[in-house]
This record gives structure tokens, sequence and C-alpha cells, in this order.
């Protein structure tokens, strides 16, 4: 077991499975290649399909050469729109909340490049491929709309997930025009793309009515009713299978337009299908986060306190479809201020719908709110951690209520001393390394929302004293085969390896949304209840029954301990499940629970996760590089159900907010509208030798409002703080103040 | 026409016959070998996924035609592990979280592998960064992976002192 110290000892309760800091319990299927992703399944007589894409932004398509593909030796089928099967729902339909608008060759309109045109289905991998190729589409192009300046703007009316696009509390402009020092900050943030490692992919096997279909998917029992209404059958007639993703980032939460084809093809030619996106396929139907323009307006006193904080992002969605990436409203939960403001507005372009990717909105919101708050500190004349600590927010400044919980200013301190930032020059261009270099120093806040969603789980304690729990959890490599599973044995009492845990599958109990930084707490809360359910009908038994050694102690009068009940008030009273189970002549024992936030507490209080990150780069003065040399993070989020794990994924989200500082950027023709980049040679995203030394400090912090069990999440945070806290360092390190992501060499040699 | 070679897959030899050239190792091991542990992220040699160890060397299956490999010596992820007991490289990628959602590890795996046999790095952090970066990794476990390549590298040295 690796060394895993904790900032604090409140992670590890005794007797828990939470808080230890186990391996991946799928560790070893991962090491040895025998973990099933979903383009490992072949099914006997399986057929491969390949779609075609568009290589136009928009227009239609005016030919297909449909018969050189189908005279290709091994192409079995070609669908276009001319004979695609009927849908049972309209594509425009949105079936959940994670759906928008897709492409199933329902016409032959053009919204984008790289939309999927036809789809050639074929004996093998390498038959298809050229099928499509054959198809060789004559177009009818029109103008492509790119840019900012090409698109059409709108009035957002709401951004992300149904959020309102506009937030006022307080009088902003009094607040501005009574400040003593001002400061306006503009910044763009770039289109990005997911690019998880894993391809998103799809194979569907038919047995009459019923499909079985193996695809990576963020949000199990969603995905199975999407696809169910797309099919026309009932939910019960898919089964989704979902064990192991390689990677998800919010893309994998969407059913695409090529997942519903495959689908349909499978059941189209009567013998199962495999779909495989080629990387430049997923430039367009899987989502993306939109670019933004943000400007944000500060106004302090002469002390440095905030007296408005105003935040504006006009954001990119396609011509078809909206999801506004909430960037703004990353501004209304972190600093303290008496008037504040945040809006949207939309601007159309020819590209395929945005989506919720890691952290959206707060990631490129936190990215701009940060800069101007450094910004704001030089104008004021304060340190950074000093500006941010006076205007440091007690209650939640959109709402006026209180925290569930907020341990910033410990992660500020701890943050802080093991960056050793104390005695930081104000000045920027005042350090520099031994080999020249400049070296800046800079930091950000970084926030998180905290949310529950629903989720059901079903526990089973069996006669041999182990047990059985099911959710269709979703595990995209953030650890939930693990955590969820240390969750699950303290809920049943139980060590963690008497545990069989499974997930990932739709006949389990709806698992809800891996997504939002939410699943741990909402997954997990279900799992415990289901745990506790079965253990209380266990008691009930024991204490009901006279040979029991707890006979008359009462369900509250009993506590469940590695595998036995024991008497709260007469230890020595204790007898084991399995002895419980057997002699009631039972085999299995089920318990269920519904994991789901009080509504109470969710109304009263305002839940977030918080950290502070600190960065140091390099520049060299001539040549204007930049490199990264040291992150550290320090993040409170409730209770840490596996440190080991939970510092990965924040070690990855800061690493996350480093490509978004330096290296992300998606690029498009503007004269065509398609992708200079859909590759990852040209689409940056940083290898091993990018990455500097990256520390995550785990702060403790008790939470007893977000749920029992105390958990906030640390999938996205990790982003928030660190692309501020590195573009202030490039500040800190040339006095230049970058105004876009990625912050390139060209950006600092022309300032 | 049909290709006939054969090529030694994790010490067996295997007889193959495909009707296509332009099948790559990669789509022979995962299509037709039942060897899907070897991962497709790109298909164009750019994020490392699909490393395998051809005649002891790394190499992208997705960019080499397994019509030219007659004869060869193939290492695949399948064939690291000693039954159930883990390659001292799978053990310090689980003890030191080198993966997340596992899908590039195979990959990370076979080329710390190939890297380690090459003997270039030692236990130098900046040498196995380099050494490593053909390899790419969404989830950037890239701290748990150098520590582990260094981990592996003191296991084996140690082996190889008590093999001696």
């Amino acid at each position: 077991m690796p060394d895993t110290p904790l900032t604090g000892p409140g992670h590890v309760r005794l007797g828990s499975n939470s808080g230890q800091p186990l391996t991946r319990r799928d560790g070893f299927l991962k090491v040895t290649g025998a973990a099933t992703f979903a383009a490992d399944n072949r099914p006997a007589g399986l057929l491969h399909a390949v779609h075609a894409i568009s290589t136009i932004a928009r227009g239609r398509v005016r030919s297909l050469d449909v018969a050189a593909a189908r005279a290709h030796p091994g192409v079995v089928e070609v669908i276009t729109p001319a004979n695609r099967p009927p849908l049972a729902r309209d594509q425009d339909d949105k079936p959940t909340m994670f759906s928008w608008r897709v492409e199933t060759l329902q016409d032959d309109r053009v919204r984008y490049a790289g939309q999927p045109i036809a789809l050639v289905i074929a004996e093998t991998l390498e038959a298809a491929t050229e099928g499509a190729h054959l198809l060789a589409p004559g177009y009818a192009p029109e103008p492509a709309r790119i840019g900012f300046e090409d698109g059409e703007a709108f009035e957002a009316e709401t951004v992300g997930i149904g959020s309102p696009a506009a937030f006022v509390r307080g009088e902003v402009e009094a607040g501005l025009a009574g400040a003593t020092v001002r400061v306006e900050f503009r910044v763009e943030t770039p289109t990005q793309y997911h690019n998880a490692m894993e391809p998103h992919a799809i194979v569907a096997a038919w047995d009459g009515d019923r499909v079985t279909i193996d695809s990576p998917n963020q949000a199990i029992a969603m995905g199975q009713a999407a696809f169910a209404g797309f099919l026309g059958i009932p939910p019960e007639n898919v089964t989704l299978r979902s064990p192991f993703i390689g990677g998800g980032f919010g893309s994998k939460a969407i059913l695409s337009g090529p997942h519903v084809l495959a689908a349909l093809a499978a059941r189209m030619v009567g013998r199962p299908v495999k779909l495989v996106f080629r990387r430049d396929q997923m430039v367009g139907p899987v989502g993306h986060r939109g670019a933004t323009r943000q400007r944000l307006r500060l106004g302090m006193d002469r002390d440095g306190h905030l007296t408005a904080l105003d935040h504006e992002a006009v954001v990119m969605t396609s011509a078809f479809d909206d999801f506004l990436e909430p960037a703004a409203n990353a501004s209304q939960n972190i600093y303290a201020t008496p008037a504040l403001a945040t809006r949207h507005g939309g601007v159309r372009v020819d590209l395929g719908t945005p989506g919720p990717m890691r952290a959206p909105g707060e990631a490129s919101g936190s990215a701009a709110l940060e800069c101007a708050v450094d910004e704001a500190a030089v104008a004021c004349g304060i340190d950074p951690l000093e500006f941010r600590l006076r205007n440091y927010a007690e209650t939640d400044p959109a709402t006026g209520r209180p925290y569930s919980s907020k341990a910033l200013r410990e992660c500020y301190a701890q943050g802080a001393e093991r960056f050793g930032w104390a005695g930081r020059p104000l000045a920027p261009r005042r350090m520099r390394d031994g080999a020249g270099r400049l070296i800046g120093w800079g930091m950000g806040s970084a926030l998180f929302p905290a949310p529950m969603f629903r989720a059901e789980a079903r526990a089973v304690l069996r006669a041999d004293g182990t047990a059985l729990v099911e959710t269709s959890a979703v595990d995209m490599g953030q650890g939930a085969w693990t955590a969820l599973a240390q969750i699950a044995a303290d809920g049943l009492g139980l060590p963690v390896e008497r545990i069989e845990f499974r997930a990932g599958h739709s006949d389990h109990p709806d698992g809800g949304v891996a997504g939002g930084s939410g699943h741990t707490a909402t997954a997990g809360s279900a799992l415990f209840g289901a745990g506790a359910d079965a253990v209380a009908r266990l008691a009930e038994l024991a204490t009901g029954h006279p040979d029991s050694p707890l006979f008359g102690a009462g369900n509250a009068g009993v506590e469940a301990r590695l595998g036995r009940l024991v008497h709260r008030e007469d230890p020595g009273r204790h007898e084991s499940y399995a002895d419980i189970l057997a002699r009631a002549g039972i085999a299995e024992l089920a318990g269920q629970a519904v994991g789901a936030r009080d509504p109470a507490h969710a109304r009263d209080r305002a839940m977030f996760s918080h950290g502070a990150v600190f960065a140091e780069v390099q520049v060299d003065p001539d040549l204007c590089q930049i490199r990264v040399s040291r992150l550290v993070g320090a993040f409170a989020a409730g209770r840490i159900i596996n440190p080991h794990l939970a510092r990965s994924q924040l070690n990855g989200g800061m690493i996350w907010g480093l490509s978004f500082a330096l290296h992300e950027e998606a690029l498009h023709d503007p004269r065509t509208g398609r992708s200079m980049n859909a590759d990852l040679a040209g689409y940056h995203v940083p290898v091993n030798a990018d990455v500097p030394s990256v520390e995550a400090l785990l702060v403790h912090e008790d939470d007893p409002y977000v749920n029992p069990l105390g958990v906030k999440g640390v999938g996205e945070i990790g982003i928030t703080g660190t692309v501020g806290a590195i573009a202030n360092a490039v500040w800190h390190a040339t006095g230049t103040r970058p105004r876009r992501f990625p912050i390139r060499i060209r950006d600092l040699l022309e300032a | 026409m049909t290709y006939s070679f054969s090529l030694t897959v994790n010490g067996a030899t295997r007889a193959v016959e495909i009707e296509d050239p332009r099948v790559t190792l990669l789509d022979l091991l995962r299509e037709r070998l039942a060897l899907t542990g070897t991962k497709k992220g790109c298909d164009r040699g750019q994020c490392g996924a699909c490393t395998v160890l051809v005649d002891g060397r790394r190499v992208n299956a997705c960019l080499i035609l397994a019509v030219t490999l007659d004869g060869a010596e193939i290492e695949t992820i399948e064939g690291v592990a000693d039954g159930n007991r883990p390659h001292p490289v799978q053990e310090a990628f689980i003890a030191h979280d080198g993966f997340q959602c596992g899908f590039c590890t195979p990959g990370q795996i076979m080329s710390a592998i190939g890297l380690l046999r090459e003997g270039e790095t030692g236990e130098d952090r900046e040498r196995i960064r380099e050494g490593m970066s053909g390899n790419l990794c969404r989830c950037a476990a890239y701290a748990g992976i150098t520590e582990a390549v260094a981990a592996a590298q003191r296991a084996l040295a140690a082996g190889d002192r008590r093999r001696a």
C-alpha cells in the first residue's frame, strides 16, 4: 500500500471501510487487459459499421455513390436518408435531461462538418471503412458561420441544464460607481473537445424485440430509456451494459445519432453490429465545451473589499440546439460582495451542439474570474491571497444562505504553507531561476457545487455471511467500483472483502448519473441506505427471536459490526449475520433505498466543495516558452471515502486545468468550418513530460447537511482554481496579463 | 486472395490467414485473434493505447500492417502476468494508482515494460516522463504512472540481484 498522508485524521472512522486508501478493486482487470470496454465485445455473427461524415459545415448532401459502396466486397448494407428505417420518435425530441437533437440521417441537410451522413455495414472493419470512403459525397454547400463575428447572436433564456441566463443581487452599477478602484477584464476561451481515450462505441445485438447494447454510458437508466424511445420498444427490452468507461468527462452522458443508427442498423440487417467512432468522428456529434467571450467588472473600496462584481459571458452553441456554457455563474458563490450580477448571451455557429464537459461553466468561468480577481488584487496593491481572504464569503453571495460547510480558509492556509507562498514579491518579473528563466507564482480559488441527484440501490445479505449490492452506477475512472463498494460495506456493517458489488448494467436499480461530481454522494447514499435497510430487517429477526442473544434488545439497541449484530449496552451479547439467517431459515435478506438530498437542507444551505490552487511557472525570457513547474492544490470536499483515489481525481482535474491554460484548443477553418485538428497530434493535451510535480492536499471537512455520509465530490473542482492560478503565475513571471486561453508563446512575444 | 503467415503471440505460434492486406496488427489482435486487451484510441499512432512489443521493441500496433509481420514475435498485455500473479510493472501500476479509467493502461504498461528493457532511465523521473510521453492518459494519471515505472524498475533490479 503506498504512503498516503492525510492532512486530517477525520477521514477514517473506527471499524469503517470508508476513509481507507484502498487500491482499485478493478485494478487487476485493468492492468491485465481483462476489463471489457464496449468495443471489446464480439458477439457471434458480428458486422462492422463505419459512418461517413460530412466535409462541409452547412448545406445539403446532393449525391452519394451508394452503388460503389455496395459493390465493394464485404459490404452488406448502406444506410442513407433514402432507406433509413423509421424512428419511433422524432430525432428532435429530448427524451432525457441529457438529450440533444441528433442526426439520424433524417434528411439530406448538413448542419456541421463531421456530421454523420451515411452508415456502411460490412463483414469486416476494413470493408466498411472502404465502403464509406467510396460514397464520395457531392454537396450543395452554403457559407459556414464559425467565429463569434460570423455567428448569429441571440438572447439566451437558460444556460447549462435549465439555469436562468441572468442573475442580479444588489445594485451593481451603483457599486461600481462608488468604488475606489475599478477593474475591467476581458478574456476568451476556446472550443474544447472531451477526447476521452476510449472513442465512443456501441455493439448492438437483437434477439426478437429485445436488444443488448454495449456502450459506454454515464447514465445507464437514462440511456436505456433514450434508446428504447428511439427504437420503439419498452425500456425493459433494452439491456444496456457499461461496466467500464474509458473516460467520459460528460460526453458519454449523451446519446448521439450514430448510437441510435447502429442499433437501428443491427435490427435492419438481422445481425449484431459494432460501431466505433474514429477519433475525428468525435468532433461534432458527441458534444464539446463551447467557446466563450467573457467580461468582468469589479469594484473595490480603499481596503480591497468588493463593492460590486459583474460577470458577462457570450457563449457559442450550434445552429440547431442549445447548450450554453454557464460560464458567468462561476462568479455567484465565492466572493463576498454587496452587488452581484451575471448574465449570458448566445451565438449560433455551424458546429455540433456543445454539451457538458468536465466542470461545464465552472471551468471557463472560474478561469476568467480568478484572473480578474488577480488583476483586482494588483490594482489594490494587495497580495492575491490576502485579497481573497478580505473578500471571503461567510454566506453564499447569491442567496445569502449559510454554507453547509466551508473549509476554504484552511485550504488557503494549508496550500500556501505547502507551496511556500509567503514572501512572494507583489510586483511581476522579480524572480528568476539559475538558468535565467522568469519565475512566477499565481493562485486561484476553486469552487464546485456539491449536488445530489437520485439513485436507487439494493443490498442482499446472504447465508454465507457475504452480501451482494447492486446499483447501475458507473465507473469512468473516478473509482466507483472501489469507493462505492466501501460505502456499501459500511452500510451493511461488513468488511469490504465480503461485498460482491455489481454495477454498470441496466438490470440493476437505477444508479443515476455519473456526472456533476455527485455520483459518490448520490449512489453512495443509496447503497448505504440499502445496506442499513437490510441490517434493520436482520435486527428485527434477531431481537424478535427468543433463541437469539439479542432477544428483546429492540432495533435501536443493536449495531452492525463486521458481520455481527452487537448489543449496544452489553457488547458481550452478539450474533453473526449467518447465524441469524440460518436460524430464520432465510437464504437471502434484501434491503433497498433511494439516495437523494434532504429537501430541507437543500433549501436552507449552500453546498459547495472548495479549494485553493497555487502554481509556479517558468518562462523563457527570449522564447517565451511557458512551463508549469509546480502545482499545489488544497481541497475541502466533505468526507473523503478513499483518499488514494480522491487524490488521483484531484490531480487529474488540476492537470485538466493545466491543459486548459496552456494546451487545448479546437481550431476550425473559418472558410469551410472544418476542424483543423480533429486528432490527438493537433489537438494538444498534456503528455507525461508536460506534467510537473502536482500535489493535492485533502483538507478535513465535516458536513452534516449534504447527506448523512458527509460526502461532497472531487471529480471536477480540480480544474477550477488551476487555470487562473497558472495564468496569474504567467502574469507574475512576465508582467503580461493573458487575455485568451490557451496562453500561447505568441501572446507573450507580442505583448 | 488470402494472405497466410505466422507469428508468435505471447509465446504461442499463430497461423494467420487474412483475406485483406489492409488489416493492421491492432485489428488483427482485436478482431481476429480475440486479444482485445490492446486498445484503439486514435488508430493513427498518436495516443499509444495500442502499444505492444514487436521483437522486443515498443510499437504502435495501429501503424503496422499485419501481413508484414511474418515470423515476428509479438507481446501483448494478455501475456504479461504469470497467471494470477501480476508482473512487477502491473503491480506497481495498481499500487501507485497509475491509471483511472484503465483504457490507456495496457499500452502504458507495455510501453513501461519496453522502456525498462531499453534500460536508459533508471529511476530518473525526468527520463521516465520523457520515455513514457508516447502514451497519452486523458485522466492524467501521469504522477502515478511515473512513480509506478520507477517502483517497477526498483523491484525488477532487486529481483535481478536476488537471481544473481
